[in-house]
């Protein structure tokens, strides 16, 4: 996608910390309240993530990944410790529209258009009117591979294609983090290889820095920079792998020995856990 | 539907294959019913006249037709009144349940105290309440108008709190994410998501309607399709007893269609994804 222009246009003094780190957890501990008893999620999380950096969060189902994902995007307050994003609070990384989330399901409203979901961010608060778009709705279907399905409706899209809106809908308010929780985890292998190349493609368009929540381990090695193994509940960090392939990665990487070998890396800690 | 096949064709991610649609269909979903209603009126003819069945216990429907033409004034002079007093207590009952709904969703405690009045309010049989809103309100308009209001008020009370909540949990971890207010949520989320067991309830609410402002006409009126009713039963006028019937189920099943018209251009959304239509 040529048309979009360079990021970081941001007014000086806008979300401090340029150049920091894009998010930082200290010894972050989250419980829910079970019928009155605690239920632990996540103990003791520290993490750093650079700007632009791609990390895979990867784990066993239920074991808090996506938990971790909705503190970040200030669903959820942390029980104790601190999260950090762009240098303030999420709240406020949240309000100044910094993050952009991806849920497990597309959730596109179905009395909309593919364009008029991925302009929804843009109505709400009135964001449009106030802000220069990087790229327009339409330009941002174009770049996730729907251009022409303008004025479709949710059902009458398959499944990988409204998770595409839904990328685009993500996208649209020029967010510095992008927050995706399992995003290909209800399609199909197929689909999900394809849309994988797709993300990859997207990302190294829009540089910004991604977190994504995956149980596939050949997606844990295939797309990030870094993969955050966390252990069963209550998840702690197991391990961080730097995954060293070069982009652009192409999907005959997955085959060579040094895939493998990141894979049974992975598989092994995920067992030590 | 073109919109659809063009979709699978492009992609090979399988858009839900475009059915192709039978002319034959349509045809056969008019024809089926239309034959059966019109066998059952053959068969009750034939059963009054092979009988002798006398024409005060039960008229044959040409006799019933017979009224419908002859009497049409009359008809017409009473169902005036009664479908004005249910437009209005349709009108009346639906807005203040909608309102009601809406103060449910975003308030706690206004849903813990007026939900089990109404509630309370429902189990009450209609048929007793009527006459302590007589009482009330008077013999005129008003409270028949209230009666129609008080039976369609409930069903859509409950259909649309039911409908406002059922919004997905994750639509609503997007409206936080992009920081919407309790306007924008609902404006955006709840109330689009809530139109389908909206217009449920209204479908139900135009045949209660009518049926609250014949009840409100039984209890003190002189004139109306309800009254009409009591009247021919009285004077043992049975054929005109059954063309009211008729006439009052014509107004039922034409506001019922009323409505549905509306749903399927207020819910178009509805229509691409549904299994019941196409």
């Amino acid at each position: 996608m040529e048309t979009l222009p360079a990021r970081d246009e941001r007014a000086p003094g806008a979300a401090a910390g340029d150049g920091g780190p894009a998010i930082v957890a200290d010894r972050v501990h989250m419980s829910f309240d079970q019928h009155g008893r605690p239920l632990h999620v996540l103990s003791e999380v520290s993490l750093t993530v650079r700007q632009g950096e791609f990390i895979a969060l990867l784990g066993p189902s239920g074991c808090g990944k996506s938990t971790l994902l909705r503190l970040v995007a200030d669903i959820l307050q942390p029980t104790r410790g601190t999260i950090t994003v762009l240098g303030g609070t999420p709240a406020e990384a949240r309000r100044e529209r910094a993050l952009g989330f991806v849920f497990q399901q597309p959730v596109l409203l179905p009395w909309l258009s593919a364009e008029e979901n991925v302009a929804l961010p843009l109505r709400i608060g009135g964001w449009g009117r106030r802000h220069a778009p990087a790229a327009t709705p339409a330009e941002l279907l174009q770049l996730v591979g729907l251009d022409g399905f303008n004025r479709a409706r949710p059902a009458q899209l398959s499944g990988g294609m409204q998770q595409r809106v839904s990328i685009a809908r993500a996208l649209v308010s020029n967010p510095k983090i992008l927050l995706m929780d399992e995003p290909f985890g209800a399609l199909d292998a197929i689909t999900r290889d394809r849309l994988n190349e797709e993300l990859l493609r997207i990302w190294s368009t829009v540089r910004c820095t991604v977190l994504f929540v995956t149980h596939s381990i050949t997606e844990a090695v295939y797309l990030p920079n870094r993969v955050v193994v966390l252990s069963p509940r209550p998840a702690r960090i197991q391990r961080v792998v730097e995954i060293d392939l070069p982009y652009p990665r192409q999907p005959a990487m997955k085959d060579t020995p040094r895939f493998t070998e990141y894979t049974s890396t992975l598989r092994a800690a995920l067992e030590e856990a | 539907m073109t919109a659809t096949g063009r979709v699978a064709a492009r992609d090979q991610d399988a858009a839900p294959p475009a059915r192709p649609r039978r002319r034959e269909g349509r045809l056969r979903r008019v024809a089926v019913p239309a034959l059966a209603v019109f066998g059952m009126l053959a068969a009750w003819q034939a059963i009054v006249v092979g009988f002798r069945v006398p024409r005060f216990i039960a008229p044959s429907p040409l006799q019933v037709l017979e009224v419908l033409r002859t009497q049409h004034d009359l008809l017409l002079d009473n169902a005036w009144p009664t479908l004005l007093e249910t437009l209005a207590g349709f009108a009346v009952g639906n807005v203040i349940a909608v309102l009601i709904a809406i103060g449910f969703v975003h308030n706690r405690v206004f849903r813990q105290s007026v939900y089990p009045l109404a509630v309370t309010l429902r189990t009450l049989p209609i048929v007793a309440i009527s006459p302590i809103i007589v009482l009330m309100l008077g013999l005129g308009f008003t409270s028949k108008v209230a009666i129609a209001a008080l039976i369609t008020f409930f069903p859509t009370l409950v259909n649309m709190a039911d409908g406002l909540d059922a919004v997905d949990p994750q639509a609503l971890e997007l409206m936080h994410v992009l920081s919407a207010s309790r306007w924008e949520i609902f404006r955006y989320l709840r109330w689009p998501t809530s139109l389908p067991y909206l217009f449920s309830a209204l479908r139900i609410a135009t045949t209660a309607a009518l049926l609250g402002a014949i009840i409100a006409e039984w209890i003190g009126s002189n004139r109306g399709l309800g009254y009409l009713i009591l009247a021919a039963t009285y004077d043992y006028r049975t054929p005109l007893l059954y063309a009211t019937m008729a006439v009052a189920s014509g107004l039922a099943l034409a506001l019922f269609g009323l409505v549905s018209l509306i749903e399927r251009y207020a819910i178009p959304w509805r229509q691409t994804s549904g299994p019941s239509e196409s």
